[in-house]
């Protein structure tokens, strides 16, 4: 539970050496590995790396670990009742389950507690500097890393120090992504992107426009049902809405029962349409639109309540906004509403601002890298990114996989060059490598992957590395 | 290092049909003074509870500066009934237990236990792990238990209960009647996990690596000496072998060598990383 800031531990700068950067000192950290980030995906490369022998410096701005899902700190997105859309085995550590005692989907606040449980169970706070971020990542010679890092804020002094090897766990849930509407400017209304909701009291008694059907879109437009005193829902396209229980189960597991028996991709999008038409029915009935795509094209939205509230006439779906005026909205179809606050649930997008964009292959520094499992780089065999995917299941047990690969990789690069040699010419050769089934072009979708599809792929990879 | 690449990512069917959640029983004893040392965890063989380690071992250990806990598995003990309990519910008992301990935890398995315990070792990166008198199955076993204690063991073939004799748990130096106290609280495990040791269900290799410890008795009338060395080498050792003791090692008269052993070990080994 502590949040301290105090390590009790020698100063990484204990260790002064001959290297330099632009004429400022390096402490040269020899083996050790840095992480960037103690939210889920830092959090578990730090055991995993730790566990196959390495050290490991982590670096957070926040004071506390947790990451997105610690509602305490500033970029964190989640709201009061932010629950999981995936069910515990889909989402927990795969070798440190949630507890039995909690429900199929935990609340926010429960997986807070299961971070800070992780990291006082396997002793990983006397690795990570809190309250310190990360300004510049600069490939070093040797295949090494420079990492110059300041106290969060900008106070201090800058401090730089080199590793062995870099994972980027920065989190792709923090810079909000607003569309551009024609005279949003001149909208007298409220507005806010959903990073900034927290609470259903801020939505009460107000006519709320809620754009973007995303599970915080969905989650957003129930909430106003029961609170605004009018809601509308803007949607793009027609969705398919799946209830998080089907046949008394979590549907994620009635899911994985077909994955596990290898049921082929049309079969299981008929056999779901089918489940749909039977459970949620006929969308069209209750004046949404038509999806225009077979489920597994878009990220799914996993949502028992809003269909519910759309025939309770509590929710209005309606088509995209075309334009703002002060006083309305005008939407795709003509139509205008005046809705008093208007909450912009439309994601978000990576950002590494610490990171040359050349590094990773982005060009165009729009933060869509080029990798290898979403998580290698092309030519820098020492740099991984962890949790840059958006699985259709928890994240974490991917950040995991991730990790442990990573681990394996570096012990390679050690104990077996000619291995970690052909991995990183399979990096070369296999960037951009997708896993899930054709999605939707859309930002929402860069880093979407099926969970069974892509941990079969990091199976492989593992296997290749180190089979026989 | 071939067993590295057995390491399993898929489990298609944990996440689709997860073990049903049970309540359970733990006991504990932990230190007057918190020293920083790794908790331990029993876990008992098939038949027996927590109850088992209560006796001596926890206390002991906590004595010497280790917070100590044994669990029952379900159908055992104070743990909620299950009849249908298989190896791979009890295993996930035990995970559950050691993840929700303050610390990364060291297992103790004892009997049928300690199988149980190499199931867990491959769900849970346990800070090292300690076989005592390690039941894995296997018609030897069976044939070693038919041979000693016929009556008690045939209606096991056809799921019935395993009733274990004096004779095969406990040496003649423990007092007559402390025995009969002993054997009178045996339970039974449920007739799916009893089956389930006729196949010598081989346990995947265990994550993270840790150090494994062997211990037994030469005069065990359930686990033979062979079998122990047998499982002592598949973690690259040999056993830690206390002669004169039967099968249930923390009940028997002489329960303080090897806990005392287990700790010394404990103290000695540096946790791996």
């Amino acid at each position: 539970m502590s949040t301290s800031t105090d390590h009790g531990r020698p100063d990484p700068e204990a260790t002064p050496s001959a290297l330099s950067r632009d004429g400022r000192p390096v402490s040269d950290r020899g083996d050790t590995v840095c992480v960037i980030g103690a939210g889920a995906s830092g959090l578990t490369a730090i055991k995993n790396l730790r566990e196959h022998g390495f050290g490991v410096d982590c670096y957070e701005r926040e004071t506390g670990v947790g990451g997105a899902w610690n509602w305490r700190h500033d970029r964190s997105p989640v709201y009061a009742s932010t629950h999981l859309l995936s069910s515990k085995p889909f989402t927990q550590f795969p070798d440190f389950p949630m507890p039995d005692s909690w429900p199929d989907y935990p609340h926010h606040s429960q997986l807070l507690s299961y971070f800070e449980r992780y990291a006082d169970h396997f002793d990983l706070r006397s690795h990570i500097w809190f309250g310190t971020e990360v300004v510049r990542v600069e490939p070093a010679p040797g295949e090494r890393w420079d990492v110059t890092t300041r106290s969060t804020g900008g106070y201090g002094p800058e401090r730089t120090a080199q590793y062995a090897a870099v994972v980027v766990a920065n989190g792709h849930n923090w810079s909000p992504k607003l569309p551009r509407y024609e005279g949003l400017e001149q909208f007298r209304g409220e507005i806010m992107h959903a990073s900034s909701y927290k609470d259903p009291a801020q939505l009460r008694g107000k006519r709320v426009l809620v754009v973007g059907a995303g599970n915080t879109g969905c989650d957003i437009a129930v909430e106003a049902a029961q609170q605004a005193s009018r809601c509308w829902h803007s949607t793009r396209r027609g969705y398919w809405y799946a209830p998080k229980y089907v046949l008394g189960r979590p549907a994620d597991q009635v899911n994985d029962t077909l994955l596990a028996l290898r049921v082929p991709l049309r079969a299981r999008q008929w056999l779901y349409h089918w489940t749909l038409r039977l459970t949620v029915g006929d969308l069209t009935r209750f004046g949404l639109p038509k999806p225009d795509h077979r489920v597994y094209e878009t990220h799914p939205i996993a949502n028992s309540q809003l269909v519910y509230y759309v025939g309770h006439g509590a929710i209005g779906p309606v088509p995209d906004v075309a334009r703002f005026h002060p006083y309305a909205v005008e939407l795709a179809d003509g139509r205008e509403i005046d809705p008093e606050l208007v909450i912009f649930a439309t994601g978000y997008l990576p950002r590494f601002e610490f990171l040359d964009a050349s590094v990773f292959g982005d060009s165009a520094g729009v933060g869509r890298p080029t990798l290898w499992l979403n998580a290698f780089t092309p030519g820098h065999p020492t740099l991984a990114v962890a949790g840059l995917v958006q699985p259709d299941s928890g994240l974490f047990t991917l950040s995991h996989w991730q990790t442990v690969l990573f681990a394996r990789l570096l012990q390679a690069r050690r104990d077996r060059p000619e291995r970690a040699a052909a991995f990183a010419q399979r990096v070369r050769d296999r960037a951009g490598e997708r896993y899930s089934a054709q999605v939707k072009e859309s930002s929402r979708h860069w880093f979407e992957v099926g969970h069974a599809d892509y941990l079969r792929a990091v199976q492989r990879a593992l296997h290749d590395l180190e089979g026989k | 290092m071939s067993a590295r690449s057995e390491l399993r990512i898929m489990r298609g069917r944990e996440w689709s049909r997860p073990v049903r959640p049970v309540r359970r029983e733990v006991l504990s004893a932990t230190p007057e003074l918190e020293e920083g040392r790794p908790p331990l965890l029993f876990v008992p063989g098939f038949g027996h509870g927590a109850w088992a380690f209560a006796e001596h071992w926890l206390g002991h250990a906590a004595s010497r500066g280790f917070p100590a806990y044994a669990m029952s598995l379900r159908g055992h003990g104070a743990s909620e009934p299950a009849p249908e309990a298989t190896l791979r519910a009890y295993a996930h008992d035990v995970v559950q237990v050691a993840a929700g301990l303050p610390r990364q935890a060291v297992l103790v398995g004892h009997g049928a236990g300690a199988l149980v315990v190499a199931h867990a070792l491959a769900r849970y990166p346990a800070r090292s792990a300690v076989l005592v008198a390690p039941v894995f199955g296997g018609w030897g076993v069976l044939g070693a238990a038919v041979r000693r204690n016929p009556a008690g063991t045939l209606p096991a073939v056809f799921g019935g209960p395993l009733r274990l004799s004096r004779g095969q748990l406990f040496s003649r130096d423990l007092p007559d009647e402390e025995a009969r106290r002993h054997v009178a609280r045996l339970g039974r495990a449920g007739r799916r996990a009893q089956w389930a040791l006729l196949g010598e269900p081989g346990a995947e290799p265990a994550v993270g690596a840790p150090p494994v410890l062997v211990l037994g008795s030469p005069d065990d009338r359930v686990v033979p000496t062979s079998t122990l060395n047998r499982v002592a080498r598949r973690y690259g050792s040999a056993p830690l072998l206390f002669p004169g003791m039967g099968h249930d090692l923390m009940l028997d008269a002489r329960w303080v060598e090897p806990i005392d052993a287990i700790l010394d070990w404990l103290e000695k080994e540096p946790a791996v990383h």
